[in-house]
């Protein structure tokens, strides 16, 4: 499929961007044309020589629960039976500039989610010291859940709060929020009710639409659009867009190569907590695709 | 331009042979600065480094609407499951009252000695449990609020400030019940009961740098929250909240001094002491008995209100300091 692609420099079907209809080609000159732009802006994250360790518990027989275990361990004075070091990232350096939008690809476990927690500065700050962006990173992920037992509507107002927005600023932008995310569409109260009755679909809908409210510098999205349905992947991928033609960097972890192909100029191809390869999104997917086919 | 002309002009350096070694950067600027070279020369700051102290206080001070939203949401999701919902609030001092009343005035018949004993007793108990529940829900502010800290950033200690003021709200409410007891029990309305509020305050104050601090412990080891409330009852058996400590330790003449000073100096029972000093009037009496009563029950040690003063400035800026050196490692869980 990317072959074919590739092959027809005189493409025929149309790819519908922002509402404009462009041909394979017009798509890739656009796209060369961005990452020429971009190279030139100043630098929002850089990565020096990433190494990032986590201690896990458990994985071996002994278990954190079992009491004489504890008991045991305590007695003999020794460390966690089952504490092992798992070397996570391994050493990557990389430069992200304004106006880039960057997708991370990669087989399960390469370290991509790790990566964005670094770079979101979730990690402890010794463990990442190679990393330095500008501003406050916001990460949104799949798995991030607000607060469940409250309602979407209160979640949507604390969301915006804990971005730094003021009330005034919520109360005009709650209701684009809202119609964004499309949650109320089928029945008019989906907002008003507590979040956990929410699917994982409206859930991430929700988080992604609060997310995008702001214009952020550096924005990690993991694996968040892969919940959603045909229109609101289309929304959210204009919306991501927009942001950077704000001269924000997006980070896209997405285990959809086509939606990597449609969102992001650029792509970094992990494997085991290495860069393989880094540039044009079309080349790092084609090489990423023919490796993990055979 | 063609397409596949474009992607032979970038400029970029990309191998489709991958090595064991991980690639280095394409960038032109990254080569001849290195990575810390160009943090400095576009002034990007270290991922997740936390700021000083008082920059970290301006950052609360930004997110003070999250705090207090926050905590709104969280005191009013308290009773969504319940029918009487938010009518709990002030059912629980109430019940609580009626609990100790029965307990203590009809079913023992007992005040221990201690005069005015319903006002003395719910005085202890609603102030005791300020503090109680601040470091019993702080202890497990992190931990239970994982999600929302691995979501977004916003500074960490808005959680624990945020728990305390949870407990403020239903505090005052008790405090309404309390005034409603005082005066049903007799005693007379006075100015001394403006009083209460600065005492609030410093309370406010120290519970907050209870919180922080017990809310860094319980991030760190999560067993906090299982130990916390047998230090806590040790605690409240020590700060004279059903009975007179004064008046038990005048029993025991081989108290030591020092431990006499210390207990006097325990800070929830000055806390107790200073406000049941402004709600209960002590009544010209010849009695001996009863003048030794009400001067064990009300005792008050020397400089309370700067006592009362250090304590919350201690603790408070002890436990912000404490939790603000930890903040980078709270979202790890």
């Amino acid at each position: 499929m990317a072959n074919k692609k590739k092959a027809s420099s005189a493409a025929t079907d149309l790819i519908v961007v922002d509402g404009e209809e462009l041909t394979r080609d017009e798509v890739v000159e656009r796209r060369s044309k961005r990452r020429a732009e971009a190279a030139k802006n100043a630098p929002t994250v850089v990565v020096d020589n990433l190494h990032v360790h986590y201690k896990v518990y458990g994985g071996s027989g002994a278990t954190r629960g079992a009491a004489t275990g504890a008991l045991n361990r305590i007695i003999h004075r020794r460390k966690h039976d089952a504490l092992r070091d798992v070397h996570a990232i391994k050493g990557i350096s990389f430069v992200a500039r304004r106006g880039e939008s960057i997708g991370l690809i990669g087989s399960n476990g390469s370290g991509k989610s790790t990566l964005l927690r670094a770079i979101a500065g979730l990690l402890p700050a010794e463990k990442v010291g190679g990393v330095y962006t500008d501003g406050q990173p916001s990460l949104l992920g799949v798995n991030a859940a607000l607060m469940n037992d409250l309602s979407g509507e209160r979640n949507v107002v604390l969301g915006c709060l804990a971005m730094g927005l003021h009330p005034t600023e919520i109360k005009e932008k709650y209701q684009s929020i809202i119609d964004f995310s499309g949650i109320d569409e089928k029945s008019q109260n989906t907002s008003l009710r507590p979040m956990k009755t929410y699917s994982a679909g409206q859930a991430a809908r929700l988080r992604f639409s609060i997310a995008a409210t702001k214009l952020h510098d550096v924005l990690l999205i993991d694996e968040a659009l892969a919940t959603g349905d045909a229109g609101f992947q289309r929304r959210s991928e204009d919306r991501i867009r927009e942001l950077r033609r704000n001269a924000g960097t997006v980070f896209v972890v997405s285990h959809s190569i086509s939606s990597v192909r449609d969102i992001c100029d650029r792509a970094i191809w992990l494997e085991a907590g290495l860069i393989r390869m880094d540039g044009d999104v079309d080349e790092v997917t084609e090489a990423y695709e023919a490796w993990s086919n055979g | 331009m063609s397409g596949t002309q474009t992607v032979a002009a970038e400029p970029e350096r990309t191998s489709a042979d991958p090595g064991s070694e991980s690639l280095p950067p394409v960038d032109p600027e990254f080569h001849e600065l290195g990575g810390a070279g160009v943090a400095a020369k576009y002034g990007l700051a270290v991922a997740g480094k936390r700021p000083n102290p008082i920059a970290y206080a301006r950052r609360l001070w930004v997110a003070r609407y999250f705090i207090v939203t926050w905590a709104t949401a969280r005191n009013q999701a308290l009773y969504s499951g319940s029918r009487l919902g938010q009518l709990w609030q002030v059912l629980t001092p109430i019940l609580n009252v009626a609990v100790y009343y029965l307990i203590f005035g009809v079913l023992l018949g007992t005040s221990r000695g201690v005069p005015d004993f319903i006002v003395y007793l719910v005085t202890g108990v609603f102030i005791f449990n300020f503090m109680q529940t601040a470091m019993l829900y702080g202890s497990r502010a992190i931990s239970d609020n994982l999600n929302l800290i691995r979501a977004l950033y916003f500074p960490r200690a808005s959680l624990p400030i945020a728990i305390t003021i949870i407990q403020l709200q239903q505090l005052l409410i008790a405090m309404v019940i309390l005034a409603a007891v005082a005066l049903a029990k007799g005693e007379p309305f006075t100015w001394h009961w403006l009083l209460i509020a600065p005492a609030l305050g410093l309370q406010f104050v120290f519970n907050t740098g209870l919180a922080l601090l017990v809310a860094r412990f319980g991030a760190i080891l999560t067993d906090t929250s299982q130990l916390l409330p047998f230090i806590l009852r040790t605690w409240l058996y020590g700060s004279g909240v059903f009975y007179s400590i004064k008046k038990m330790v005048a029993q025991h003449p081989n108290v030591p001094g020092a431990l006499t000073w210390i207990l006097d100096h325990n800070p929830p029972l000055m806390f107790i002491q200073v406000i049941r000093d402004q709600l209960i009037r002590v009544p010209a009496t010849t009695d001996p008995k009863a003048a030794a009563d009400y001067a064990n029950a009300m005792y008050v040690p020397a400089h309370a209100w700067l006592w009362l003063v250090f304590w919350a400035l201690a603790v408070g800026i002890g436990g912000y300091l404490y939790f603000w050196s930890g903040e980078e490692t709270y979202g790890r869980g």
